[in-house]
């Protein structure tokens, strides 16, 4: 595997991490190594619980049924601010693990030209080019990204008035709104995208494991890498082997 | 004004349903007259105010002036600014103005307080912190236009002037009015209020040579329930950062009239919009697939 998730599975004395706590089965590629998935879930929680806390204090409408979650109005506005770092901190690490792979491509530029198809799922297979991750990936950490940039420093403002004064946080509290919006937007189809909308999708991130056929339907560049294999002859073996066996029936 | 109905409540901070009192008027608004030239900076208003809400004496702080500290605190809400003017023919003038929360008729801290019930104002026109229910967020600072709310970092609630609502409700009027030994400090229908204000803005006008003496009660925050008369209404900037047009911040609005609803929108449209794609459209499912099923011709 040649992916710059690679570093992250580096062997250790009596086998790699990923022997450990990622098995691999016959038919299935390593696609995120325990390093990966856990950085992965340890921003998910955080981002949960600031979503749930923050939503609470954002809207009236929400305020009595998020605030109790956290212990009430008061206690969620003391943690709010801790799960937005521990996010950001999080997002670091998830940062300096995914930056090259998430590296926009010419190739994904061409993606956004397709986004409509791949929308309405009328190309059953992605284009060749394809690697690691789709432009809607890239586009959605690339969000996330400056959405926590924006998180981080309005936060810090809207945290301690006393000392940044009225306009500079008055100013922060529509700017840290946007960030959300901006996030909760693409958080919702990351959520679709990962689970429903992909089957398969999911268990890359619980297990770490994807299945070939998952590889070369979604990402066929990454899967002539990983596997060694052509994507479109092993599509096109698998059909011939399915064909057969339908017969044989 | 004399019984506890003046304490009707009119707007709640950070309430989605209805309000009890809104669009209420019972034509009695109370009004704090501060007659700025009256005043002789005696301080017992400062005390009364100490006395009546029950903090004991604070440090204060000394600036080369007669004033007790820079600004007010959280259990401090009454202070005499004192400050020196020098006139265009070169005399001096003492400025002194008792600095208190002005119960806006828009309040700024009210606009921008996200927790229910934190700040609640009534429809007499005080505006009344709830600490039970403040959850220390801080926004309120953020939101008034004279620096009036303050928090307390141990208690972590913020807290401010409230008109003396607990003896406005019974009847009384304000501890700072009953302790004023000039007669600087009146308190009634703000009605009553703005005619005496202005009658006296007239006579300073009239027979002591302050052709700009006048009534500060900004329009720009719809009006205030503490009423000043100034020797220099032109310049309200002179009696310690008074603002002549105080205003709430654009973004208040925007964030609290459109963007949390936005917010919503795009989470609840968000939210239905991948549900009927997944049951219109479908999974992408890892290919080749089961071909489609035939129907028997």
């Amino acid at each position: 595997m040649t992916t710059s998730a690679e570093p992250l599975d580096r062997p250790t004395a009596g086998g790699t991490a990923a022997d450990r706590y990622t098995v691999v089965h016959e038919g299935e590629l390593l696609r995120h190594p325990l390093r990966t998935r856990v950085t992965h879930w340890a921003v998910a929680i955080f981002f949960i619980l600031g979503l749930l806390s923050g939503f609470g204090l954002y809207s009236p409408w929400l305020y009595k049924f998020l605030t109790p979650l956290f212990g009430g109005g008061a206690m969620t506005r003391f943690l709010h601010p801790w799960f937005g770092l521990g996010f950001v901190i999080a997002f670091a690490f998830e940062f300096f693990n995914w930056r090259a792979p998430m590296t926009w491509k010419a190739s994904d530029s061409r993606w956004m030209r397709r986004m409509k198809e791949y929308a309405r799922n009328t190309e059953k297979l992605e284009s060749p080019d394809v690697g690691f991750f789709n432009a809607g990936q890239k586009m959605y950490f690339w969000v996330i990204f400056w959405s926590a940039a924006a998180f981080l420093v309005t936060g810090i403002l809207m945290w301690f008035p006393e000392i940044f004064g009225r306009v500079l946080v008055a100013i922060s509290y529509v700017l840290h709104d946007i960030a959300a919006l901006a996030m909760l937007g693409s958080f919702i189809v990351h959520i679709y995208e990962g689970t429903a909308q992909q089957p398969g999708t999911f268990h890359s991130m619980t297990r770490g494991t994807v299945s070939e056929k998952w590889a070369w339907t979604h990402h066929p560049a990454w899967y002539k890498e990983a596997a060694g294999k052509d994507p479109r002859e092993a599509y096109d073996a698998e059909e011939a082997w399915q064909e057969i066996n339908r017969r044989a029936l | 004004m004399s019984d506890e109905r003046t304490l009707q409540i009119k707007a709640i901070s950070g309430h989605p349903g209805p309000v009890p009192g809104r669009g209420m008027d019972r034509g009695y608004e109370v009004c704090k007259l501060v007659d700025v030239t009256t005043c002789i900076g005696c301080k017992a208003c400062e005390v009364a105010c100490v006395e009546w809400n029950g903090y004991g004496y604070r440090e204060t702080t000394f600036d080369n002036t007669y004033q007790t500290m820079p600004d007010t605190a959280y259990n401090y809400w009454n202070l005499i600014k004192f400050n020196e003017h020098q006139r265009d023919d070169g005399t001096l003038m003492w400025l002194m103005r008792k600095d208190q929360c002005m119960h806006c008729h828009d309040p700024g801290c009210l606009s921008a307080c996200p927790a229910d019930g934190a700040i609640v104002q009534y429809t007499n026109g005080i505006v009344d912190f709830n600490q039970d229910n403040c959850i220390g967020c801080q926004y309120c600072v953020s939101g008034c236009p004279y620096n009036i709310p303050k928090f307390n970092p141990e208690t972590k609630k913020v807290f401010k002037c409230t008109l003396c609502s607990d003896r406005v409700g019974q009847g009384l009027e304000p501890a700072c009015i009953k302790a004023c030994p000039t007669g600087c400090l009146h308190f009634g229908t703000k009605t009553e209020m703005k005619e005496l204000a202005e009658a006296r803005a007239a006579q300073l006008r009239e027979h002591s040579g302050f052709e700009h003496a006048g009534v500060y009660d900004p329009e720009s925050i719809g009006g205030t329930h503490v009423i000043y008369v100034l020797h220099h209404a032109d310049q309200p900037e002179l009696y310690g950062g008074l603002p002549a047009n105080p205003t709430i911040a654009p973004s208040f609005t925007v964030w609290k009239w459109l963007a949390k609803p936005i917010g919503l929108i795009v989470a609840i449209l968000g939210i239905l919009s991948v549900f009927f794609h997944y049951i219109f459209v479908g999974p992408k499912l890892p290919q080749p697939e089961a071909p489609v099923k035939k129907e028997e011709a």
